[in-house]
């Protein structure tokens, strides 16, 4: 059996196309991206070699700092928000809404599906003010307050983008913590019942305790995710006003793309993964020590 | 039967405990009501909140360009415009940024799919030395942002002449969605059982018959799961796309969306809530009709990645 399970030829066969493809088109671009990093120029241009220059501008363009402050308030706020929301909407498909919630589940879910750049034109009209008011605004006005201009302060945008990537994602989050819920067994919560546990106290301090582990691979999920955001924000706000809602993603595609500056893109990708790759060590060893059946 | 009965006592005895006048079944009923309702309203403004901005958009997508600028965003259409259908399709291009999408996408996910289940099973079923490694090699790409493979791949593909094409689509498709693929169904691999296998070699199949007609089939349930989440990252694909279509007639959805403004000159609200509406409930037939694999895969993805 192990010589059939062995077949040298049989498992190159398998594994070699997949492999090829994946090492040809990933892997070497990432080491060859590295090593744009320390050049300047483009495609149409050439490269030429210079050193640490790219290095030293990253360190000292400001627009680099913007990008990161965003990504961690984007990344913090965001993760927070969708988990927190997904988690009580969870909570409501559990214990209130029980085997009704077929349907209420689903109906929920479905946004995460759409089209990234659909949801972000249509959240743009949403709250748009000019040529016209969107229903955000016209509410707003029905109920007594001016018509708000939400893209035209960074603040308002941020809210935004968090509004809009909560409105996608909420459903989502819910279901699959929803399925970490269904794995408490009913006996535990039974017998914290008949020990008197009601409501807020029984979520605090049974069921939140033993749905800890789907909740941290929700936030490992959901901080992954935030940190490659690119196409809502594109489509949203294109990283305005000014570049206030840029993320690192963005700067290093406006970089590479728009001024044709590779290398410094380079260096600016090169960041990214580093940064991609800390908080995802981090998290792992984190989860580890967090959860210790876990490590099983 | 009796979980449920007990279930029921419990929660009886929980009520009369914190209602002890609760006695006779019409207040019993109207504290049940009264317990239900925040439920049903809550359900009602989460729905509210899910549907009505697809309501809107529908709604707008059927509006004249005056009558969306000057009648309330939340009225019906003056006259039923479906002519911003054809609009957006032939006039916006819509149905050639589609096929294109169509294109792209079909051949990558197939590739994906049969290069990442010929990979997982020989990862997950077969016996060989570097197979944890060349797992963890894979695992390593599920973490890496698209950003850092871009530019040596613009490069390629311009030495190689393949810019004008569809071609970077598929292959950069293929290899992004491989990572995850091979690692979902290499799990999915996991539950086939040994016996079967052997019991097919003892007969005389070949290795690649047992991944074709033994080893597949166990798993297409899975396979199916797979490919909708592949499917959807493909498919919403932005960056990508943005970055290896230099040419209108390239353009994928997405991307055609993005630009869509600039095919009127100006904002045509009706014609691009039209184009929206069509990808967004495109999206959502496909959901309808396979919403529990979707989820299954979706968050099953997740939960792993």
């Amino acid at each position: 059996m192990n010589e059939f399970l062995g077949n040298r030829r049989a498992i190159a066969t398998l594994v070699g196309p997949a492999l090829l493809i994946y090492t040809a088109v990933m892997l070497v671009p990432v080491f060859w991206t590295a090593g744009y990093s320390f050049t300047s120029g483009n495609a149409i241009t050439g490269y030429h070699f210079v050193g640490l220059a790219n290095f030293r501008q990253l360190l000292a363009d400001p627009s680099v700092g913007t990008a990161l402050w965003f990504t961690v308030r984007y990344g913090v706020v965001l993760t927070i928000g969708q988990v927190a929301a997904g988690y009580l909407l969870a909570l409501f498909y559990v214990f209130v809404l029980r085997q009704a919630s077929a349907l209420v589940r689903t109906l929920i879910f479905f946004p995460i599906v759409l089209p990234t750049v659909a949801v972000a034109l249509m959240f743009q009209n949403l709250f748009s003010i000019a040529p016209v008011n969107g229903p955000v605004n016209s509410l707003l006005n029905a109920v007594g307050y001016h018509s708000v201009d939400w893209f035209g302060s960074a603040g308002n945008a941020f809210w935004i983008i968090i509004i809009m990537d909560i409105w996608r994602s909420m459903g989502f989050y819910a279901v699959l913590l929803y399925t970490g819920l269904l794995d408490i067994p009913e006996t535990t919560i039974e017998a914290a019942r008949i020990d008197g546990a009601t409501g807020l106290r029984l979520v605090r301090h049974i069921v939140l305790p033993l749905s800890f582990p789907v909740l941290l691979s929700a936030v490992i999920f959901s901080i992954n995710g935030t940190l490659k955001v690119f196409d809502s924000i594109l489509a949203l706000t294109n990283g305005g006003p000014g570049s206030a809602t840029t993320p690192l993603t963005l700067y290093m595609f406006n970089t590479s793309f728009s001024y044709g500056e590779y290398g410094y893109g380079a260096t600016i990708a090169l960041l990214l993964t580093v940064i991609c790759l800390v908080v995802t060590v981090a998290l792992y060893r984190w989860s580890r020590t967090g959860t210790p059946e876990a490590a099983q | 039967m009796t979980a449920v009965t007990t279930q029921r006592q419990v929660d009886d005895r929980g009520r009369t405990g914190r209602f002890p006048t609760a006695g006779p079944v019409r207040s019993r009923a109207l504290t049940k009501l009264t317990r239900r309702l925040p439920g049903r309203l809550l359900t009602l403004v989460l729905l509210i909140a899910v549907i009505y901005p697809l309501v809107w958009l529908f709604l707008g997508s059927l509006k004249s360009q005056s009558d969306y600028l000057n009648s309330p965003s939340y009225s019906l259409p003056a006259h039923w415009m479906w002519g911003n259908y054809k609009d957006a399709w032939v006039t916006g291009n819509l149905g050639t940024y589609i096929r294109n999408s169509v294109t792209a996408v079909l051949p990558a996910l197939a590739l994906v799919i049969l290069l990442g289940s010929a990979a997982g099973f020989a990862l997950q079923v077969m016996k060989w030395r570097l197979s944890r490694t060349v797992m963890l090699l894979f695992l390593a790409g599920i973490m890496v942002p698209s950003q850092m493979i871009l530019l040596p791949l613009f490069t390629i593909y311009f030495q190689a002449g393949l810019t004008g094409s569809l071609w970077p689509l598929i292959i950069t498709y293929t290899a992004t969605g491989l990572p995850l693929t091979v690692f979902m169904l290499a799990t999915y691999f996991r539950a086939v059982p040994r016996e079967v296998i052997e019991s097919a070699a003892i007969d005389g199949a070949g290795i690649f018959r047992v991944f074709f007609s033994i080893a597949l089939p166990m798993v297409r349930n899975a396979i199916l799961t797979v490919a909708l989440v592949q499917f959807f990252f493909m498919w919403n694909d932005l960056l990508v796309a943005l970055t290896f279509t230099n040419s209108n007639n390239l353009r994928t959805v997405q991307v055609g969306l993005l630009n869509f403004t600039g095919e009127f000159g100006s904002i045509q609200y009706g014609p691009l809530f039209a184009a929206i509406c069509i990808t967004v409930f495109g999206t959502l037939v496909l959901f309808v009709a396979l919403n529990r694999q979707v989820m299954k895969g979706l968050t099953g993805g997740a939960v792993k990645g």
